[in-house]
């Protein structure tokens, strides 16, 4: 699907991939759902101080171009898979952040009606089938749902997001020997941010790179810049391509940082302050973005604060939309554990 | 001399019991998830880790079921281990080495071995953390012989079944419910066991027995208070251990009142409620009862994340009072 007309394509030939592929209409669009991505997890993160929102939350902030990126080559009908670190994934695959909010206010009118919360917040209608409390949980069920594609033929492509942490589950090696063996139309993405909670993939895992494991199951195993927006999106635009074509299976390990605690109770102490900063002032990956935009010129100053604008709005709007929403009613505690059948 | 005696936290108390059997034996250790320089995702290894060292403190990867294996195999092997679940949901990614390993190993293998493994399970709902992470799965291992398993409902004996759970040449399961850290109550200091397999009246009353598990033993002396005002005597048995069960003291306790309520949180069904019912009408205090028995459980659902419908889902101290009048004044 590539936006970008012959001629525009050739003038930026020695652009990196993404500026080659989409349109400047396209590429905007990409930072207004970065910023969407941010300022939903910021609000999320207000209301939930203010105690709006209970329970606890894993925030995604820092990680916002891998989401975006994997998410670019993506159809409506393709699927995805997420994590308790789940709001990007939610946000790229093009989800409503006031429905988002709802679910997260307990609401009715939220995607999981109040049910779900955070841990559990999907889009099924636009191929989210969920994010996941259980650590791996999601990646045999994307399988899964890549073998349904396979027997079904309906040609989707599932994405499968979990967390460095989450390759030591067995879950994880089970399913990607499976995806391997069956040629299944599948990508593994592990959004490596260095840590499973407090543990570092050091202390945790035998490898260096979550990638390496790809060999013992035969996929390609690829390693991006997971806070570059062009680095990841060129790599999951070949994975779905091979994904397509029936060649099966590929793990991508996007390397970024979660530039908050691991979730509401973290007190930082197995990470140093210095090394936070430096991932927040000189690789966040929204700032890196929107300076290749300007350095390429496909937005401008004015360009950006319409954008930061916008989405601002779209953030109150939201909130709102979920503060005025109704709760379930507590008689209806036993609605959804089965089918309902006529 | 008597121990001095402190009030701590449930979480407090955890801990220090596991201080104390380090500092005891050498063989003891711990095993879990961020239990180190975290602290436990419920901060209740804090800081042991500054004092017993990563070598005695460890930090597993996220593999619930290698890691419990591997503390079954070395409890095998003349270790100690502690495991810590981040929540007892995980159990369920654990099932086989649990289930089928270290309960069975002992027995398999014709009392040539034994597996004296602790595992510990942040357990129940309350928190806002939704289905995954709420859950009340103790009977699930209280229906497995070879395990024993425990739902300590103070700091004291939080502190005491631990300790006892250690000097155990068996797997014990040790249920803790995640609302019960922060609690507080006296707790004495230094070596101190309290014995598995053996329930507590927690308060003595003529009218009623409830027999209540882990956090609904607060519950019920809440609702016990409230209907002494009304001239209703209840007694509460505080469980304590669910394998195995101390059916004398639930008995004796119901031959003397008459009437049982059971009160956990757990899903109602197929649960300890059906099991100490059965127990009961099994039991001479059959005949002493005056009225049916009374089952209070969690909702048959999954844990809602909603605040007012995940409270609605278990019982709460104005359903033990109302249950407690209608089957004392046999409005059912
Ligand atoms: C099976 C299981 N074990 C443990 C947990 C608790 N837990 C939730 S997130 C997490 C860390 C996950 O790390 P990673 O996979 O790297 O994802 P990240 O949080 O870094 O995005 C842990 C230990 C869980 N939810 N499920
Ligand atoms: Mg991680």
């Amino acid at each position: 699907m590539a936006g970008a007309s012959k001629a525009v394509a050739d003038s930026r030939a020695n652009l990196p991939f993404v500026y080659r592929q989409y349109s400047a209409e396209q590429l905007k669009q990409v930072l207004y759902k970065m910023y969407l991505i941010r300022r939903f997890e910021e609000g999320a993160e207000e209301s939930y101080m203010r105690g709006l929102i209970h329970g606890t939350m894993h925030l995604s902030i820092g990680q916002e171009a891998s989401a975006m990126g994997i998410c670019m080559p993506l159809g409506e009908d393709d699927q995805i898979t997420s994590t308790h670190r789940g709001h990007g994934h939610c946000i790229a695959k093009g989800a409503e952040v006031k429905r988002m909010f709802a679910e997260f206010f307990g609401k009715t009118t939220g995607y999981c009606k109040g049910r779900g919360g955070s841990m559990h917040i999907a889009d099924v209608a636009k191929g989210n089938l969920g994010a996941n409390g259980i650590v791996g949980g999601g990646i045999p069920i994307a399988v899964g749902a890549a073998l349904s594609s396979k027997m079904m033929k309906t040609g989707k492509v599932v994405v499968s997001f979990f967390g460095d942490g989450a390759n030591n589950e067995g879950a994880f090696h089970e399913a990607l020997n499976m995806a391997a063996v069956w040629k299944l139309p599948v990508i593994f993405v592990c959004e490596n941010n260095g840590y499973g909670m407090s543990t570092s993939t050091a202390r945790s895992t035998a490898v260096k790179n979550i990638a390496d494991r790809a060999a013992a199951y035969s996929m390609p195993g690829v390693i991006v810049n997971g806070n570059i927006f062009s680095e990841v999106a060129e790599a999951s635009h070949k994975a779905v391509e091979r994904a397509r074509a029936g060649e099966g299976p590929t793990l991508i390990e996007s390397k970024t940082y979660r530039h908050r605690g691991h979730s509401k109770s973290d007190r930082n102490r197995y990470r140093t302050k210095e090394e936070i900063e430096d991932w927040m002032s000189n690789r966040d990956p929204i700032t890196l973005f929107e300076n290749e935009l300007r350095e390429f010129g496909f937005i401008d100053g004015p360009g950006i604060e319409a954008i930061r604008e916008a989405v601002a709005r779209e953030i109150a709007d939201g909130i709102e939309f979920a503060k005025v929403s109704p709760s379930p009613d507590v008689r209806e505690t036993g609605n959804y554990v089965y089918t309902e059948q006529a | 001399m008597d121990a001095m005696v402190r009030e701590l936290s449930y979480a407090q108390a955890i801990q220090e019991a596991m201080a104390v059997a380090m500092d005891m034996d050498e063989r003891v250790f711990l095993m879990g998830e961020d239990i180190g320089v975290y602290g436990g995702a419920f901060q209740v290894t804090g800081d042991l880790v500054d004092r017993f060292g990563t070598e005695r403190v460890i930090d597993t990867p996220i593999s619930e079921l290698g890691g419990a294996g591997v503390a079954v195999g070395a409890a095998l092997t003349g270790m100690r281990p502690i495991f810590e679940f981040q929540f007892s949901d995980f159990a369920t990614l654990a099932m086989e080495q649990i289930v089928n390993q270290a309960a069975k190993m002992r027995f398999m293998l014709g009392g040539e071995v034994s597996v004296p493994v602790v595992m510990r399970f942040p357990a129940g709902s309350g928190t806002g953390a939704a289905a995954q992470h709420s859950q009340s799965l103790e009977a699930w291992l209280g229906h497995v012989p070879g395990l024993k398993v425990i739902q300590p409902a103070t700091p004291y004996d939080a502190k005491g079944m631990l300790l006892a759970a250690v000097a155990d040449p068996d797997p014990v399961m040790i249920f803790e419910h995640k609302l019960l850290y922060k609690a507080k109550g006296p707790v004495p200091e230094g070596y101190y066991t309290v014995p598995i397999g053996k329930a507590d009246i927690r308060r003595e009353g003529r009218d009623l027995t409830i027999v209540a598990t882990s956090i609904m033993v607060q519950k019920a002396l809440d609702a016990a208070a409230t209907l002494e005002a009304e001239g209703i005597d209840v007694e509460v048995v505080d469980l304590r251990t669910i394998r195995p069960m101390d059916r004398q003291t639930v008995v004796d306790s119901v031959k003397k009142t008459s009437r049982l309520m059971c009160v956990y949180e757990a899903v109602k069904t197929l649960g300890i409620g059906a099991e100490v019912s059965a127990m009961i009408a099994e039991s001479e205090a059959f005949d002493y009862l005056d009225a049916p028995i009374v089952r209070l459980g969690g909702a048959e659902t999954p844990i809602p994340y909603n605040p007012e419908l995940e409270k609605a889902t278990v019982p709460q101290v104005p359903d033990i009072i109302t249950a407690a009048r209608d089957l004392v004044k046999g409005v059912r």
